[in-house]
């Protein structure tokens, strides 16, 4: 694959494909649509099997001089291959889950969706700083369209807000990108990622971006933005905002924050542990008491991603890789879960869950796949949510037991608002005949969620298969952040030495 | 010093004057007849001129050699940077202008003659280095403004903006007036390059002299609509034929800016202190009085003129960090911001009903894009553009002008600027939201001419992120014009 510029071909792909789609409009749209994201799937699947596990660090890369100030710089390292992957999995199916839900003007919206798989790409692939801002930045006009055009009943005001808010976050983000260019004379990102800015500089700079990720992750107390643009999105808007849109923040704290700002994440560590806290228990609370399933699933996200949040600013290895797979996994398990709701609100025209019930009976694929969802979502062993979860929980109870010990309530309050929602909508009593008389998953619907449903469980049997790309690159960056890494609360003591003539005598202890 | 040498340097407003001259003999004895024809002539002259000026841009020309008429004009890359963008919004100005009128049977042939002698007197004023030259430029292109203004002679409102304009204007006029008698009387000078050694040499200035420089920069304030002095700006974009307001909004807002950069930075450039807190405040106040501003506006029109009021805040930042990259950045956000500009009074002028009436309230294009998606395109396009969203070309110049600013250390003017421009964006996005969001309105249905379309395809193709691909070219040429600017001095 050497010298072949396969991302940019990853990029151009959908691009073609959107100009494709407005030019088509129509039916032909969608087909031209769910063409381009497949060959972007194909491309992503060679770009993992061609990707060089223990090779260099940044592979793929390109670079070509073609503006002033900054480069058209690509290349991907693990985590980005492992979010891109993630982008080009969810895009066929938010296409399939759009089949046949959107009807009106076909053509943009189709456009819109593949505009911003090349903008997501970008993202995860820029090694420029500018490049960088450009594609984070520009997510923005896409989504607000799809949003507002094809949302809901309050879509414009989402709209808006979803709009001005990531804006707001991200205008800081762009002086402080300015000020470390000019500071270390580069914008190339694997540059800047060992260059050491002075402490006091750190502390702005990790402010200014922190602004940013934490609008877009989103954190407490800055999440309000994500129920509002969920609950109005069409499905195949929340299935890509949850599962692609998201994890930007984290890969923004995972690729910025912490390799170029160590001693302002140490310093700022109390931050976020303590959003990331309230995070957890105060909007899986508020799951708990939602009558909107979108707006259940988009509670319950704000608390997966503070799960992130506290693996990441864990400082080791456990905390970091943790991290990494709760997003991979809340990518797939959550886009799940919106599409399960969407899957019963193209047939209902509504998400108020009192409107359902008993579907077990007359939808049994459907609660089968809503089923592994949900456990996977509540974080069940053998399924994605339990790997990363209990690696993020792991890597933090290392530096503070109360941390650990407040943010694992979310896994149990998570089971509760989950399993309180299953019971509801699959099983009980049939309590309204048209909700009784829905049919079962068709054959489009089933070709979404298999894949889906064959991911997760992968990702909970297997993980190696998705840590070990990404192993060197966490264990580079853990090396970088060592010198800031804060003291852990537990107080370990050395066991008393035991005394060497007697080995007998401890493994009869032990058989006590 | 040789009569050769200047005459040379000043061939092409020698090209315009002639030129204008020769249409408005034409226009006498052949009347209206020959406006359409007037039209492509006065479009073919300042097509010339700009392959005249081009050269100088192309070499970098600066220094003494590019001095004519003993240090009063001076046509170096600098002045000819902004006289490319001058005589291109000319000629946009003249070729969307015959089916606007036509409508109201007022194309006449004064048109073309005055669009000519107001982009010839704009040239004067970016190529001035001297104040008296500043002044003859200045009032040339506000004379032939006033009468452009109140073209629609029979509409009240046309009529109203050419006479609001022609007494703030005169204001304006007396207090640079003013200062500049004040500036001369402390400095014993009307050139730039003389008050600049004398304010070099003096240590700290008199306040008298102080007060000059506020009295020009407040004078130039309002010809260039910053805050505090835009308050006609509204008024009179509304109130002008719209491809007046397009002439207005591009040529003299560039040539008002361009002179201000001038005398900032070659006549008060030895004592940046003075200036730079009155543009920072100017700076501000724009960018968020015209944000602000523009949130309760019903006519787009209306709505475009805070958005330049925004913009001019956005430039200014350039100024205030007085550094030869700061600018370089104002060049190429002036480029941006006449291709945005242009793009979008161009897309104004192509909404029209059935009629051929113009249409501008902002209700009226709810839903456009069902019924005229590429025209919704290009102005959602300009309204991310003007809102400096990525990957639109817009951003650019914003990018470029924050860096300046970043760089020479006025990171709490950066900070506070650039998050001023969220306030921006609501109302750019409230059109794009009435646009695409709305049911449709089916207002917008009359067909534009050609040179309206090429103008849009144009314009829009280089604010699209294809422009970022003559940053490299764009950023060269702000460069060695700003370079000229500094040598100068």
């Amino acid at each position: 694959m050497n010298g072949f510029p396969i991302l940019s071909l990853m990029l151009l792909v959908p691009l073609v494909g959107a100009v494709g789609s407005l030019v088509a409009g129509g039916k032909a749209a969608r087909q031209i649509a769910l063409l381009a994201t497949l060959v972007d799937l194909a491309l992503g699947i060679v770009l993992w099997l061609n990707y060089d596990i223990g090779g260099e660090q940044w592979q793929f890369t390109e670079r070509a001089r073609l503006f002033a100030g900054f480069d058209w710089a690509l290349g991907i390292d693990g985590i980005a291959l492992m979010l891109t992957l993630l982008t080009v999995f969810l895009m066929p199916i938010c296409i399939g889950a759009s089949w046949e839900a959107i009807e009106k003007r076909a053509g943009e919206y189709y456009a819109a969706f593949l505009f911003m798989e090349t903008l997501m790409i970008g993202v995860f692939a820029a090694q420029d700083l500018y490049l960088f801002y450009i594609m984070f930045e520009a997510g923005l006009i896409p989504m607000y369209l799809i949003i507002g055009v094809w949302g809901g009943a309050d879509r414009i005001y989402a709209s808006y807000k979803f709009f001005l808010y990531t804006l707001l976050g991200s205008v800081l983000m762009l002086i402080a990108m300015l000020w470390m260019a000019h500071a270390a004379g580069t914008t190339d990102i694997p540059t800047l990622m060992q260059y050491n800015f002075s402490p006091a500089a750190q502390t702005w700079l990790f402010l200014a971006f922190f602004a940013s990720f934490a609008v877009k992750m989103p954190m407490w107390p800055v999440h309000t933005w994500l129920p509002d643009a969920h609950v109005q999105a069409p499905t195949a808007g929340s299935v890509i905002l949850a599962g692609v849109l998201l994890k930007m923040g984290g890969y923004g704290f995972i690729r910025f924050s912490l390799p170029m700002f160590p001693e302002a994440s140490a310093q700022f560590a109390w931050l976020i542990f303590t959003l990331s806290m309230v995070a957890v228990v105060y909007t899986s609370l508020v799951a708990l008491v939602q009558h909107d399933m979108k707006k259940l699933i988009a509670y319950s996200s704000v608390a997966h991603m503070a799960i992130v949040t506290i693996g990441l600013f864990a400082f080791n290895v456990q905390g970091l890789e943790g991290a990494m797979i709760v997003m991979l996994s809340h990518g797939l398990v959550s886009g799940a879960l919106f599409l399960s709701v969407g899957i019963i609100y193209d047939r209902l025209h509504t998400r108020e869950i009192d409107r359902y019930g008993g579907l077990a009976i007359n939808m049994p694929r459907y609660a089968l796949f809503f089923m592994l969802f949900t456990m996977a979502s509540v974080g069940l062993p053998g399924t994605s949510g339990f790997v990363g979860e209990f690696l993020s929980l792991g890597g933090i109870y290392q530096v503070s037991s109360w941390v650990a010990l407040i943010c694992t309530t979310g896994i149990i309050l998570g089971a509760a608002y989950m399993l309180y929602l299953y019971r509801r909508v699959v099983f009980g009593d049939q309590k309204h005949a048209d909700a009784a008389a829905m049919t079962d998953l068709t054959f489009r619907e089933l070709a979404m969620v298999i894949p889906l449903g064959l991911a997760v469980l992968w990702m909970g049997v297997y993980p190696e298969s998705f840590l070990a790309p990404m192993r060197a690159d966490i264990a580079a960056l853990d090396a970088r952040v060592a010198r800031a890494r804060p003291p852990g609360d537990a107080r370990w003591t050395a066991g008393k030495p035991v005394a060497a003539e007697a080995p007998h005598a401890e493994h009869n202890e032990g058989a006590h | 010093m040789d009569w050769q040498h200047s005459l040379l340097l000043v061939a092409p407003e020698e090209l315009l004057s002639l030129g204008g001259l020769l249409l408005l003999l034409a226009a006498g004895w052949g009347g209206d007849k020959i406006a359409r024809a007037a039209s492509i002539a006065a479009c073919i002259a300042l097509a010339a001129a700009m392959a005249l000026v081009a050269p100088a841009l192309a070499e970098g020309a600066s220094g003494p050699a590019t001095s004519a008429f003993f240090g009063q004009f001076r046509a170096d890359a600098f002045a000819s940077f902004t006289k490319l963008l001058i005589y291109g919004s000319a000629i946009a100005a003249l070729a969307v202008a015959p089916q606007f009128f036509d409508r109201y049977k007022v194309m006449r042939a004064e048109y073309p003659v005055l669009i000519l002698f107001a982009a010839l007197g704009t040239g004067i004023m970016v190529s001035a280095s001297d104040f008296m030259t500043l002044y003859i430029g200045l009032e040339m292109n506000s004379l032939a403004s006033y009468v452009l203004a109140a073209f629609l002679r029979r509409d009240e409102r046309s009529a109203e903006a050419g006479l609001k304009y022609f007494v703030l204007g005169a204001l304006a006029s007396g207090i640079l007036l003013f200062g500049v008698s004040l500036t001369y009387g402390f400095t014993g000078s009307t050139g730039f390059a003389g008050v600049n050694i004398a304010l070099a040499a003096g240590g700290p200035m008199a306040t008298g002299a102080v007060f000059g420089v506020v009295f020009v920069l407040a004078g130039i304030a309002f010809k260039i609509a910053a805050v505090p002095f835009h308050m006609w700006t509204p008024d009179v974009y509304e109130g002008s034929p719209t491809p007046v307001t397009l002439f207005f909004a591009t040529a003299p807002k560039v040539g008002a800016m361009a002179m201000l950069m001038r005398v900032a930075l070659e006549a008060f450039g030895a004592q940046p202190g003075v200036w730079q807190q009155i543009v920072i405040f100017a700076a501000l106040a724009s960018i968020v009085i015209g944000a602000l501003g523009a949130i309760g506006q019903t006519n787009i029109k209306r709505l475009l003129a805070y958005s330049s009021i925004n913009n001019v805040g956005f430039i200014l930042i350039g100024l205030a960090v007085a550094t030869q990259q700061g600018a370089s950045a104002m060049l190429t956000y002036l480029a941006i911001y006449v291709a945005m500009t242009i793009a979008s009074f161009v897309a104004v002028l192509m909404l029209t009903d059935a009629n051929g009436e113009p249409v501008e309230q902002l209700v009226d294009i709810a839903g456009l894009s069902r019924t005229r998606p590429w025209l919704a395109a290009a102005l959602a396009a300009v309204m991310f553009s003007l809102a400096g969203i990525p990957p639109l070309f817009g951003f650019w110049g914003k990018f470029v002008v924050f860096q300046a600013a970043v760089a020479a250390g006025f990171i709490p003017l950066a900070a506070i600027g650039i998050a001023a421009s969220v306030i921006g964006a609501f109302y750019y996005l409230k059109v794009v939201k009435v646009m695409y969001f709305d049911e449709p309105a089916d207002k917008v249905t009359g067909a534009s001419d050609l040179p309206h379309k090429l103008l849009l395809l144009v314009t829009s193709l280089f604010i699209s992120p294809l422009g970022y691909l003559a940053t490299i070219w764009l950023g060269a040429l702000s460069d060695s014009a700003a370079a000229a600017l500094f040598h100068a001095a």
